[in-house]
Parts: C-alpha cells; structure tokens; sequence
C-alpha cells in the first residue's frame, strides 16, 4: 500500500521475535557438535547411531503414531460421515466432545485411566496401551479435519448415487467417502504423527520407552546427544507440518497445535 | 433436518436408528470409556475414602505445597498467555502490514506450525543448550564479561519457564489470530481515518472491539495450553518450581509418600480450574456477542 515506509517498527519487531526462535536451534545444532573444550565434531551423532535404544524408540513411537492414525479413523470417520449425512443434531454432542481433550489434560487424565484400568494385561501391559489415550489426543484435530472434509462433500448425492448402483454401506465409506477425503485424512495423519511423535506424558507415567522418554534418558547422561536428539525431533515435527501445509493448500485453519507439552 | 426426504430414495429408506446406532456407536463408547469414565473415576476417588465418601483428600488441596504448586500453575499459565497473546498478536499484525515482502507470511505459517508443535522435552532440552548454565549464549555471554546467572538470571525458574513457554504460544498466537485479524476490513480503517481518527483511535474504538472475542478465546487457549503442559516443565525444572502437572506426576510415579487419592484431587483441580476458565470465557462471550453482531 502507499505508507512502505512505516514498516520499520514492524520489520524491526518481526526480525527480534525472529532471533527468538532461531537462536534455541542454532544454539541446539552448535551444542550438539560441542565435544568438549575448542572440539567441535560429530562424535554426539556417532555415538547415536550405534544405540539400539534409539532406533526401538524411534520404532516405537512410528508405529504408535501409525496406529493411532489407523484407530482414530475407525472410530471417527463412520461417526463424522453418519452426523454430516444424517443426524445433524447430533452436532453440538460432537462438537462438545471433541474439546474435552483440552478440558481434561493428559496428566490429568492418565491419573484417571491408571486407577480405572488396571488390568488386564494383555490391554494395559504392552505399549500399545499407548494408542488408547493418543487417539483421544488426537481426537480434537481428526474430527475437525473430517468434519471440514465431509461439510465439503455432497454426502447425500454420493450416498444416493452409489447405494443405487448396488453398494452396501462399507463400499460406500471405503471406496467413494474416504477416497473423497484424501487432503483431510492426510493433514489430520500428519497432526496425529507429530503429536505422537513428541508425547510424553502418557509414556512416562506408564512407563514407556517412545522416542521422548528416551530423549528425555539421554539428557540425564549426555547434554551433547540431548541436543542432537532435539535437532531430530524437530526435522520430524518440521517434514510432517511441512505435509499439512502442501496438502492443506486451500483448506484454510487445518494447522493446529498439537500435544506433547 | 434437510436430508430427512432422502427416507423415500430406496435402500436409504432403511437407515433409521440401528443405523446410527451401528455408525455412532465405535466413537460413543470409545469417548466414554477412555475420556469420561476415567475423567468420572477421578472424581469417585477423590470423593471416596476407604469408609465411604470423604471430603478428606479434596480438603488435602488446601495444604501449603498444594496451594503453592496450583497458585504457580496458574500464575505461569496467566503469565505465559500474556505474552503469547501480545508477543504473537503483535507479529501476526505485522507479518499482515501492507509492504511486507512477499514470502515472509508463508515462512511464518510454515515456521509457526512446526514451533507451535515443537513442545516438551527437546524444547526444553533446547533452552537448557542456549540459556542454561552452561548454555551457548550464557557462555558467550560470559565471554564477552556479562555473566547471566551471576545477575540472578536462571532458567529454573518462573521467569524462564515463560520465556521457554513463549516458544510454543507466539505461534500457537499467530496461527489463531491471523484469520482474526485478515478479517479487519481496511475500509473500517479508511472510514475512520476519514472521520478524522489516530490509529489510536481506531484502534481503541473499532479494530480491538471487534477482535475481543477472538482475542478472548485465544487467550483462553494459550491459557490450557500452558495449564496442561507436563513435559516441558518437567524436563526442565524437575521440581524446582512446584507445579501442579509435575505434583500430579510425582504421586503416580510414586515419588512422593502420598495417596492415590490424593492424586486423583490435584488431577481435578486441574480440570476444575480449566471449566471454571471456560465458564468465564462463556460469560464474558456472551456479553460481548450481545453487541458485537457477527
């Protein structure tokens, strides 16, 4: 517009809060490469590689959030395309209970779920416990990235159209919803990878070792090893908000917070 | 109900509430079982004692360290919203000024999402690297003859503990914000300009009243956001600052001589503190939607 030059202050205040959050990460990556007096080189990421701790952990937390992205569609997507399709008044019980993740905090809700579940153990014993409270952080974000979906969609003509050629209900859901569905599946996915990725809460309190419980160990031993698992962690948080935003593009919001405070 | 002709349309005829329960029913009773029912059973042992119901363990929150770790949560909680709100309202006006180069909104999207995501223990981890005692600029500073800690500064602390809080709420600010403020009309602006108003005017009369709500509700976002935040605080203080998620995680843990119950009460604390925040934002809403027609 025509007053450019009013744009010092902001431009100024912009490039302060840009320091900010460049300085933690250039100050991560120079720490991660600190071997201890002048030395600088890449002994923290040799000494990395060669832990099978890492990679189970790392593992691990893959193949939480895998199955918490697989869980919560289960559950969620015939409840979503049922409240677009049919019944709308449902919608303030959804909305409702899609914020009550924020209402109760993990911390407080693991404190409920150890006294109610203590057994059996074949449920609360192996970490795929895990995908029970993680589905439930992702709950809020893989309804609204659903939701928004299904608004999109013409569910009546759809449904209509293929019932009449002969599909059953689970055809109509696998083949002609979620196919329709794709950009909102994938940004919701990538939310529920990078929640899962970075949670911490419930692994700790159950006692297991995902890969922030096992970042955690290692800033208890090593600061250098800390700080290049830290670098990681966020390549892992940055390549999946980087997949939300590509294929978000035009659905506005769909970028949220995620929950490993 | 504007689907309810579709009755008529053959096969969908059939749908009536077997179908929805059949369709509903996998979310309902995972909600219950896994959010309310354990959210119920805090409350049934917080309430009851190995004699029947006792207002023995909520009484408990009333006790110094009790009292102490839940005035520091919500303080920090308070403090650290405050300047999320500000610091990340602030950048998000800017980054939409008019003459801003071209890039820079997307860079702060994409930069925002992952910062806003980025929490816990490599956040914590990352502040100990720059700002800890023997962080990098604590050093550098040291270097060059400004020693950090030796001025009273720590990052152990409710200070630092917003300024490391700040990372995660700016962009979470941001990010809530923008759609907020893009929705400013610049004819607003021009119109008041034209009636002869400051920018303080316009601000104080036309811009700051139409964002209260979102300004409200991202405050209240910003304010469960750090309310709840476990893995940072814990990373980094370990202790040092008595808060409520840390107190809770010590009793599960085991770590401190103290009840299950007495656990289960902080926990509800906790949620009461977040619905009574949520109350007051309801209120507040709508009052100010009595006069702000959207």
């Amino acid at each position: 517009m025509s007053r450019p030059t009013h744009n010092l202050i902001p431009g100024l205040g912009l490039g302060v809060i840009g320091l900010y959050f460049v300085i933690p990460l250039v100050a991560t990556g120079a720490f991660s490469l600190w071997e201890g007096g002048d030395k600088y080189g890449l002994a923290a990421y040799a000494a990395l590689i060669h832990q099978p701790k890492l990679w189970q952990s790392l593992g691990l937390s893959v193949r939480l959030a895998i199955q918490t992205i697989l869980v919560g569609l289960v559950v969620l997507v015939p409840a979503v395309f049922w409240l677009n399709l049919r019944v709308q008044r449902l919608r303030p019980l959804f909305d409702f209970l899609s914020v009550l993740p924020f209402v109760v905090p993990p911390i407080a809700l693991v404190a409920g779920m150890t006294t109610l579940y203590t057994g059996p153990d074949w449920f609360v014993g192996t970490a795929n416990y895990l995908v029970v409270p993680y589905v439930i952080l992702a709950l809020p974000y893989t309804y609204r990235a659903l939701d928004v979906g299904m608004r999109a969609l013409d569910l009546k003509t759809l449904t209509e159209a293929s019932q009449s050629l002969g599909a059953g209900w689970m055809t109509l859901i696998l083949r002609v919803v979620v196919p329709n569905l794709t950009t909102a599946l994938i940004g919701a996915a990538l939310l529920t990878i990078a929640i899962v990725m970075g949670e911490f809460t419930f692994a700790n309190i159950l006692l297991f070792n995902t890969f922030a419980v096992y970042i955690d160990y290692v800033g208890q031993t090593s600061a250098t090893q800390a700080a290049a698992l830290t670098l990681l962690s966020f390549l892992i948080t940055w390549l999946a908000m980087l997949g939300v935003l590509f294929t978000g593009r035009g659905g506005r919001g769909q970028v949220q917070i995620g929950g490993a405070r | 109900m504007s689907l309810r002709p579709v009755k008529s349309a053959g096969p969908l005829a059939r749908s009536g509430g077997l179908f929805t329960l059949v369709f509903m029913a996998p979310f309902l009773l995972y909600v219950t079982a896994f959010l309310i029912l354990p959210t119920l059973m805090l409350l049934a042992t917080a309430f009851l004692g190995k004699h029947g119901p006792t207002l023995h363990y909520v009484a408990s929150l009333g006790q110094g360290q009790t009292v102490v770790a839940f005035r520091n949560s919500i303080e920090l909680s308070a403090l650290a919203a405050l300047v999320g709100l500000v610091v990340g309202g602030l950048a998000a006006y800017f980054v939409l000024r008019p003459g801003m180069p071209r890039g820079l909104r997307s860079l702060v999207t994409t930069f925002g999402a992952v910062a806003a995501n980025f929490a816990g223990v490599p956040l914590a981890f990352a502040f100990i690297a720059t700002l800890g005692s023997l962080g990098m600029i604590t050093v550098w500073f040291k270097d060059i003859g400004v020693n950090l800690y030796g001025m009273g500064f720590t990052l152990y602390s409710m200070p630092g503990l917003v300024l490391v809080y700040a990372y995660f709420q700016v962009p979470l600010m941001i990010i809530v914000i923008t759609p907020a403020l893009e929705a400013l009309r610049r004819e607003w602006r021009e119109a008041a300009e034209n009636l002869g108003a400051s920018t303080w005017d316009y601000w104080r009369h036309v811009g700051l009243p139409i964002l209260l709500p979102s300004l409200l509700s991202a405050y209240i976002l910003l304010f469960g956001n750090a309310f709840s935040a476990y893995a940072t605080p814990y990373a980094l203080t370990s202790g040092i600052v008595a808060l409520v998620p840390v107190e809770i995680s010590n009793v599960l843990s085991g770590n401190v001589m103290v009840s299950q119950q007495t656990g289960a009460a902080l926990a509800l604390g906790m949620i009461v503190v977040m619905v009574v925040v949520m109350g007051i934002y309801a209120l507040i809403a709508r009052r100010v939607g009595r006069w702000v027609k959207r």
